[in-house]
This record gives C-alpha cells, structure tokens and sequence, in this order.
C-alpha cells in the first residue's frame, strides 16, 4: 500500500501559481494553518482561492497571494470580521466570487459528483445574482417548472484539509463535533492534502463515522502537531484567542517579521515564546 | 422597573410564538436569551443549539446533532425561524451584511452574504437590530444579502414560495411587513420610547396606524426566567444599555 507521507514544504512544491486551491475548515475553525504557513513562504501566487473563510483568507490576502476569492463570508469567528481580508478587499487586491453559504456547499458536492451545476432555492433575488453575472438559472423540467440558481461546480485543482488523526494511506478522521466539508473538499479536487494532529497506525475502535476522508480521494498526508494553530482543532485544542487577537491587531509586515520568517518549528518556537513573554 | 433590553427579549421570544417544532436560531445576545424564554415558557417545542454542531435542551444536554451541512438542509427544508443581524436593512425588508460603499471597492468590507440568501428564501427570517438608527434603516442597502419582499417579487414564484419575513425587533420597537405593498410597519413601541422618535431614527418613512400600542408588560414568571435563571450575568444590558 502507497505510503503517502510528506512534509508540508513537499505538499507546496506540488502546487503551482494560478492554480485553484480549496481550503477546508470554517472560520477561524480547523484550517489547515500549517500548510497555509509553508504555502507563504513559497513562491507560489495568483491563485483562486476556494475556502469558508478565515485566518487562512487574511493571512493568503495580506501576503499578497490570491488573485480570486470564492466565499460566502471572511471571519475569525470570535473577532467577527477579519482585518486582513478587510483590508485587501477595501483596496480591491484581488477579485471576489461572492456566494451564499448553502450556494458554496452545492458547489463542492457538484464538483465531487463530477456534476456541472446542482440547482438550488438560493441567490435569486439577492445581489449574490448582479455581483455574479456568470450566474445561470435552471427551470425544473417537471410540472412544478420552478426556477433554481445553477450553481456551478467548485472543481479546485488542490484541496488543503486538516483532521485530528490520518493514517500513511490518507484516511482522516475526525474528533469534534463538525466534519465542516473537509470530505468535500477533497473529492472536488483533483489531489488533496491532509495534515493531521497525529499519524496513527490504524484508528482501534474508533466510531467509523468520524472516518471522515478517505484515503482514496488523498495524495498527500502531513502530519502537523499543532498545524491548525491559531484556529480550533477540538478536542485536541481550542483556539488560541490571546494569539489570534495578537494577529488581528498587529500590523502585517511586524506581525509576518516575528512569527512567519522560518519554518512551521519555528513558527511554533516563536509562539510559545510569545506566550510565556505575555504569561 | 422593566429594563429597555427586557422588553427587546420579550419582543424577540414573541417572534417564535406559535412556531411549533422548528429551530430557533438566534443570532446576537437578546435574541438568543429571547429563544431560550420562548422555549421556556410558551414555545416548549422549540429546538435550540449550543451554537456549535448540537442540538441542545434547556439544560444544554445534547438531544441531537446538526453540523452546518445539516443545518443547512434544515434552513432548504424550512424548519428553522433564524433572527438575523441587519447592518443595513430597508423598508421591504433587504438585509446587507457583506459591505458598506460600492461592491467593488467596498468602503468598509464586512462579513460577506453568508446564509442571509438561502435563509430568506426558505425559512421565515427575522432581524434584530440593537442600535436603531438612520445608519442601519436606509432607504436602499448596499448589498442585497437577505432577500426583502420587492425583490422577492421581481425574482419570481421559486423566490417567493417560502419566502416571509416574520418581525424586525429594534432597540426603540416592533415592526412587520403585513401592509398591502409590504413595506415596514410600526407594531409596538417599547414603553418610553415614541412613534416620532422612532420615525426619525428610520431612512424611510414607517406605516404605522394612529395609535400604536407599547411592546407588551412580561409576566412576573418571564422577568424572573431572564432576570435569574437565563441571563443571571445581565449579558442584555450590554447589547441594549438601559
């Protein structure tokens, strides 16, 4: 069986500029941080960037990286608006597709079933439809002869997730209480990466549904204790508040100086000393 | 004395009056106090969640599970009554929590449309507004995120089917859309507060009738429910200061 191990630095190496990059988590909830982390450090740019939005978005944003957004919103969950994301958009840095929440998920299942578009009872009437010229409507071909937007498909060219434990083989499991759309995400695109808290050998008795990714919709597994710091990654550790509002108030390039210069141990070393300065 | 934010959870758990066994989804501090009143009292079938992927009784016991894919399917098959937040809100009832300015180049960028879209299209949608003001209730919003009744209309019967918007509470009142061409009315007045006052806080003219009643007196059981048992910590001053 493949043993599909890698480093974050190889998962980057694999991605191009201009491609489209799906980010899994939600919020300031489970991002796959460390990947996000070692994708600034790279020189890859100009991509389309398909994500519930959080600190991933700010932190892609502020270093410049995106040249279009998918989303349906940009929040640190606790810090309801992301300054970084704010920011960029209110300088026009990169072009938005701008959709409803449900809007979003219809567009990664159609992805993953290798469907164009699934219609759904959104959008229409909202401006979602005049900031999205794009957008097609779809008349039910049954008697009711209803009209649903036709949302198209999210197909991403890489996909970005984080899980508490995976194995070599690529499957993820999941620990908290929400899978967000991580399997999602990684079925609309065309390879997908899993950092995970810890490699495991096998899940024991683990409830098979929190066997949320499967190893045959993976290309890459990463194992990053702590990756998606400073976002949530229950029950292995909650948000780690005092540092987000750390980020959400320090300028960018001083912010970018202390914690983002070298690699994830680094990053993770220059934390834990930024905690113990400020216990 | 009733305090300015209890009358507003009154008002808010009033919004789910009658609603049977539907999610409640309160979003902000006095509406979700005001769900948690309803169930407590006269709404006991509400559902409620911890705000997270449960589905919570009274005692914050988990009776169920619901992720957001799940709760979205919850929202498409309209048993859900969600009080939204408006930073923008106009006199059909268009919500806008995406941006403030031009879409473009937004002046100031917010949240983005998030569930406002799919929510007002399948499962009545109220708003909670804590800060009544000409900045909030404007002639015409910004961004169109929660779908008002006149662009329900323009979209078509698919828009239209599921549509409603049930109340709008305020700071200063209660207000609906149950005129003929189904622009906002005043319902009640939040006892101190008057029609002018209100008036002149709105973007837009409000039909009212020419003697609008005060937001109802709670009960001494309701003022004792907020007041000890479900926000002890008085989280409600906070979001409606007295």
């Amino acid at each position: 069986m493949t043993d599909k191990t890698m480093t974050p630095e190889d998962v980057v190496a694999r991605l191009r500029s201009g491609m489209t990059l799906g980010i899994g988590g939600w919020g300031s909830r489970r991002k796959p941080m460390a990947l996000v982390r070692a994708l600034l450090r790279s020189d890859v740019t100009d991509l389309t960037v398909v994500s519930y939005g959080g600190p991933d978005v700010g932190l892609l944003a502020a270093a410049g990286k995106i040249r279009r957004l998918v989303t349906a919103f940009v929040t640190l969950d606790s810090i309801p608006l992301e300054p970084h994301f704010r920011a960029a958009r209110q300088v026009g840095a990169f072009e938005l597709s701008e959709v409803d929440e449900a809007m979003f998920m219809w567009g990664l299942r159609a992805a993953a079933n290798r469907l164009p578009f699934l219609p759904v009872r959104a959008g229409l009437g909202s401006d979602v439809m005049r900031v999205n010229p794009e957008l097609r409507t779809v008349t039910s071909p049954y008697e009711d002869g209803e009209t649903f937007v036709a949302m198209p498909a999210l197909r991403m060219d890489a996909a970005l997730v984080h899980v508490n434990r995976a194995d070599r083989l690529g499957n993820g499991q999941y620990l908290g209480p929400d899978p967000y759309f991580d399997d999602l995400f990684c079925e609309a695109a065309d390879s997908a990466y899993v950092s995970c808290e810890e490699l495991v050998a096998d899940f024991g008795t683990a409830a098979p549904q929190s066997l949320l990714v499967k190893r045959h919709a993976v290309t890459g597994v990463v194992a990053t204790p702590h990756g998606a710091h400073f976002t949530s990654c229950v029950p292995d550790y909650d948000r780690d508040e005092a540092f987000q509002k750390l980020y959400a108030t320090t300028p960018w390039p001083e912010f970018a100086a202390r914690f983002l210069h070298g690699d994830e141990k680094s990053y993770q070393s220059a934390v834990q000393t930024w905690h113990e300065e400020n216990a | 004395m009733t305090s300015r934010a209890e009358y507003c959870v009154l008002a808010c758990a009033d919004t789910w009056r009658d609603n049977g066994e539907v999610l409640a989804s309160p979003m902000g501090t006095v509406p979700a106090i005001g769900a948690r009143l309803a169930k407590r009292t006269f709404s006991p079938d509400l559902l409620l969640t911890d705000g997270e992927a449960l589905l919570v009784g009274l005692d914050g016991r988990a009776e169920g599970w619901l992720p957001y894919r799940q709760h979205l399917a919850m929202v498409t098959g309209g048993r859900r009554h969600v009080m939204m937040g408006a930073s923008q809100l106009d006199r059909f009832g268009n919500q806008n929590i995406s941006c403030i300015g031009d879409w473009e180049r937004p002046s100031r960028q917010l949240l983005g449309v998030r569930g406002a879209p799919v929510n007002t299209l399948n499962n009545p949608t109220s708003y909670w507004v804590p800060k009544h003001s000409r900045r909030v209730f404007v002639e015409k919003v910004d961004m169109v995120c929660g779908v008002g009744y006149d662009s329900a209309a323009a979209a078509g019967p698919s828009a239209t089917r599921y549509h409603r918007l049930p109340r709008v509470v305020s700071d200063l009142g209660v207000f609906d859309f149950a005129t003929p061409d189904h622009t906002m009315r005043l319902v009640s007045l939040h006892p101190g507060v008057t029609a002018e006052e209100v008036q002149d806080a709105t973007g837009f003219p409000l039909a009212r009738a020419d003697e609008v009643p005060y937001t109802r007196e709670p009960t001494a059981e309701e003022l004792r429910l907020i007041r000890e048992v479900i926000d002890p910590q008085g989280l409600r001053d906070r979001e409606v200061p007295a």
